[in-house]
């Protein structure tokens, strides 16, 4: 049995819970102040790196700082993509084509996380010939 | 409807020739950025795969990221990002409730208008002449 009151249960949820839009524009605010932080180092990162020749490349991202700010703003910014393109989705397509929308943004983050990740990873821990 | 005299009153809403206050074509322009600024992004992904897949691979990748048309894209997608960054902290003011007076809106709006292509340029200045 639950003794809080069901205002207490609903207060501070939004207008349908915490899996909502509420939720998705708490996760928008977050990946922001986020992303605030972390565009103008992965900028100042990949901007150094542009013109290296291959093996340039590799020793750069292999070093802890470029690989750790490339791999984080990747990564948070396309989780940051996704909640912002769905905010679109939701304001310009419905039934169908809305659903479709909605998988392929995902499908396409998700690519793109692992793409970076993958490069990232190869680079860091073991040496590429 | 028809008998009702209507004067000679313009038609409401004409929503085809209304133009945009500087404040909804900068909110507009922060959905376009976060958009835009994707095809740098592919870019740099593309490169950064290319760099460890192989010599070929990273010599057709890095051939269109510093080809003219790459380098408009990568330049394009930086004010993007900038854009999109300016934008986004006005977004955290709006949250705490500031800068929502038409004013400030319209303050707001200019500054991120040239702030962004200021720090586009401040960036392309600080690699140009590293």
């Amino acid at each position: 049995m639950r003794y809080i009151t069901p205002l207490k249960a609903a207060k501070g949820l939004g207008a349908a819970g915490p899996a909502s839009a509420t939720h998705r524009h708490w996760s928008l605010t977050v990946s922001s102040v986020a992303l605030a932080i972390l565009t103008p180092a992965f900028i100042l990162v990949v901007g150094s790196a542009i013109g290296l020749p291959r093996a340039g490349v590799l020793t750069y991202f292999a070093q802890p700082y470029p690989a750790i700010v490339t791999a984080l703003f990747l990564i948070v910014g396309m989780l940051h993509f996704i909640n912002g393109t769905r905010i679109m989705i939701d304001d310009y397509l419905d039934h169908t084509e809305r659903k479709v929308a909605i998988i392929l943004s995902q499908l396409f983050a998700w690519a793109v996380i692992a793409a970076a990740v993958y490069a990232l990873a190869r680079m860091a821990l073991s040496p590429v010939v | 409807m028809g008998d009702i005299p209507r004067g000679n009153r313009p038609l409401s809403p004409h929503l085809s020739v209304y133009r945009l206050p500087l404040s909804a074509i900068t909110s507009i322009m922060t959905r376009i950025t976060g958009q835009s600024m994707l095809a740098g992004i592919l870019l740099i992904v593309w490169w950064l795969l290319a760099a460890v897949t192989g010599p070929d691979a990273f010599a057709a990748a890095d051939w269109v990221l510093r080809s003219w048309l790459g380098m408009l894209v990568l330049v394009m997608s930086l004010w993007s990002l900038w854009y999109h960054f300016l934008a986004g902290i006005r977004h955290l003011f709006y949250d705490a409730r500031l800068l929502l007076e038409i004013t400030e809106a319209r303050q707001a709006s200019k500054v991120i208008l040239v702030g962004s292509v200021v720090l586009t340029l401040l960036t392309l200045i600080l690699f140009v002449l590293a």
